[in-house]
């Protein structure tokens, strides 16, 4: 019945709605950044561990649809281990896939994330994809506690 | 009464023809903005085509055919909500700029410091924002009646917020997050009985059922052409002749003023005090003639179809397990807020929107609401006259068939 949507909720997106992965509070977070879209009410707060420039752990807690929630949750695996320029360069790509030119999409450094890739056909949900990135952007430049996509 | 002649008032609404992703669009969002029949949509071409001209200015013949079809339709709405003279229909972008209006001329003058407003907690945020702006300008009290988990104003609660010091009451009269329909009447007389102006805000009621500003006896109602058939960009301010006389303009321009000099102005009279500027012109025609065509089908029949048509939707809506409708008001218009267990508005709107359903999901400008019943959003089915139960089953499958993908 939903054919034309398996191009924007592929399996791995319901398993991540289902069973977010690091999905918890971080009690000794570095750096906790709460993300909001005010356009739907999604809220998500990110938590990050830090040593040095490295990200060594992160996790996420919040309610919002399955798009922002799944990719909220393969980011916090994806930036594992990242520095804060390889986590950055992650999050171009992204904006990329998500919003940009299709050539320019280096399918090989999206990885897992190029399930994401279906919200290209629908404006109105680039911005549940995208809070993720934008709240781990603003954890990463230490700017604002809170971030809005508006 | 006669059956409802649902398959002409169809045929007279050309988008319902239009495909959405392969399929035949339903439409139902309607309480965000509902669709144009075609005699609207002609109507407006037709004037640009044939009468069209700038109002109240010149002695050519144009502008003198069109200043007759502008207060033409100042005349439908008069008699459309029963006020006692055309001086009393002000014409303005919507209900938001009706609200603000007041806000900045009624309020301006009679809100003092420590002075309180009134208004409930479903308000839209139309009609919380401009009195919040009001009141960090004057020193005025927001002051809100709350709800129950049925989504209906708690009226003991409502009553005793009134105050001496209350200076306005301003309450929606249909909820567009929950389809309460408020006691207005009874709200009307708790604050007359304190000489407390009323502000009824209809943006959502004016489509659904008919309208008597008498009498309501309320003093202001505002609302909006789009939600009623009618283009974007033209709305309405009904206000009481002796309160708008005694309210200073709203904004400075043209057609609002009767003798200009650089030492002083001397304003016109109503309702040109309030319509500073060239105004939406051809708009307030095709608000015209969307009065013209709801009085010929007749509020009172609308009002029973989409009774129905809400009733079956609710029956449907109830058998769905993990279903909660937001908003079970005993007096209620055709809207039907709901979230399921499992799967968020959001997906819910999109999965909707592949089978060409079009429906609202988000905090519906009434953020209040959505914290109140600790939802961040709901999925919002709002249905107008063209809607059938046909496209309800619809609707109800597909809430089905979504659960189990996600499930
Ligand atoms: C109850 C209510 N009040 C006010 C408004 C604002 O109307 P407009 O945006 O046409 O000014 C709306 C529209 O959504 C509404 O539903």
């Amino acid at each position: 019945m939903f054919d034309d949507l398996r191009d924007l909720y592929q399996e791995v997106i319901f398993d991540h709605n289902r069973n977010p992965r690091n999905f918890r509070v971080m009690e000794d977070a570095d750096r906790q950044v709460e993300g909001f879209n005010p356009l739907c009410g999604d809220r998500l707060t990110l938590f990050l561990k830090m040593d040095g420039d490295q990200i060594v752990d992160a996790s996420f807690q919040g309610s919002g649809c399955a798009i922002s929630t799944a990719s909220v949750s393969l980011m916090t695996e994806i930036v594992k281990g990242k520095t804060e320029e390889q986590a950055e360069a992650l999050f171009k790509q992204f904006h990329e896939m998500t919003t940009g030119k299709e050539e320019n999409i280096d399918l090989e450094a999206i990885g897992k994330l190029a399930v994401l890739a279906g919200v290209r056909e629908y404006p109105a949900r680039v911005k549940c994809a995208t809070l993720a990135w934008h709240t781990l952007d603003a954890a990463l430049k230490n700017e604002e506690s809170s971030i809005s996509t508006e | 009464m006669t059956t409802f002649p649902i398959e002409k008032i169809r045929a007279d609404f050309p988008i319902l023809n239009e495909k959405i992703r392969n399929k035949p669009l339903i439409y139902l969002d309607n309480a965000a903005t509902c669709q144009k029949p075609l005699v609207v949509i002609d109507s407006i071409s037709n004037f640009y085509k044939h009468e069209y001209a700038n109002v109240h200015r010149g002695v050519h013949t144009l502008s003198v055919k069109a200043t007759d079809r502008y207060e033409g339709a100042r005349e439908k709405l008069k008699t459309f909500i029963n006020a006692s003279s055309t001086k009393e229909i002000i014409f303005v972008k919507g209900t938001t700029e009706a609200i603000n209006l007041v806000a900045q001329t009624f309020g301006k003058t009679n809100i003092k410091q420590g002075d309180e407003i009134l208004i409930t907690a479903m308000e839209h945020h139309s009609n919380i924002v401009p009195w919040q702006m009001l009141c960090k300008d004057t020193g005025a009290i927001l002051k809100v009646a709350p709800i129950n988990l049925q989504g209906e104003l708690i009226f003991d609660e409502f009553e005793k917020l009134i105050s001496d010091k209350t200076k306005l009451v301003s309450v929606v009269h249909m909820s567009n997050a929950l389809g309460t329909i408020n006691p207005v009447k009874k709200i009307i007389a708790a604050a007359k009985a304190k000489n407390i102006p009323v502000l009824l805000d209809g943006a959502q009621a004016i489509p659904h059922m008919s309208v008597d500003v008498q009498a309501l006896d309320c003093d202001f109602y505002a609302f909006s052409g789009h939600k009623m058939y009618a283009p974007t960009g033209i709305g309405v301010l009904y206000g009481k002749q002796a309160l708008l006389e005694a309210m200073p303009p709203y904004q400075g321009g043209g057609d609002m003023i009767r003798k200009v000099t650089f030492e002083e102005t001397e304003y016109n009279a109503l309702p040109y005090k309030f319509e500073a500027g060239t105004p939406s012109i051809a708009d307030v025609v095709g608000l015209g003639t969307a009065i013209d065509y709801l009085t010929e089908i007749g509020m009172d029949n609308i009002a029973n179809y989409e009774a129905e048509l809400l009733d079956y939707a609710t029956k449907k809506a109830k058998q769905i397990e993990g279903l909660r409708i937001i908003g079970e008001a005993k007096d209620k218009g055709a809207i039907l807020s709901f979230v399921l267990d499992k799967v968020h508005p959001h997906d819910i709107g999109t999965m909707l929107d592949s089978l060409g359903i079009a429906i609202r999901a988000g905090h519906h400008c009434a953020m209040p609401v959505m914290d109140f019943f600790e939802v961040p959003a709901t999925a919002r089915a709002s249905f107008a006259m063209y809607n059938t139960r046909q496209e309800i089953d619809v609707l109800m499958n597909g809430i089905e068939q979504l659960i189990e993908v996600f499930g």
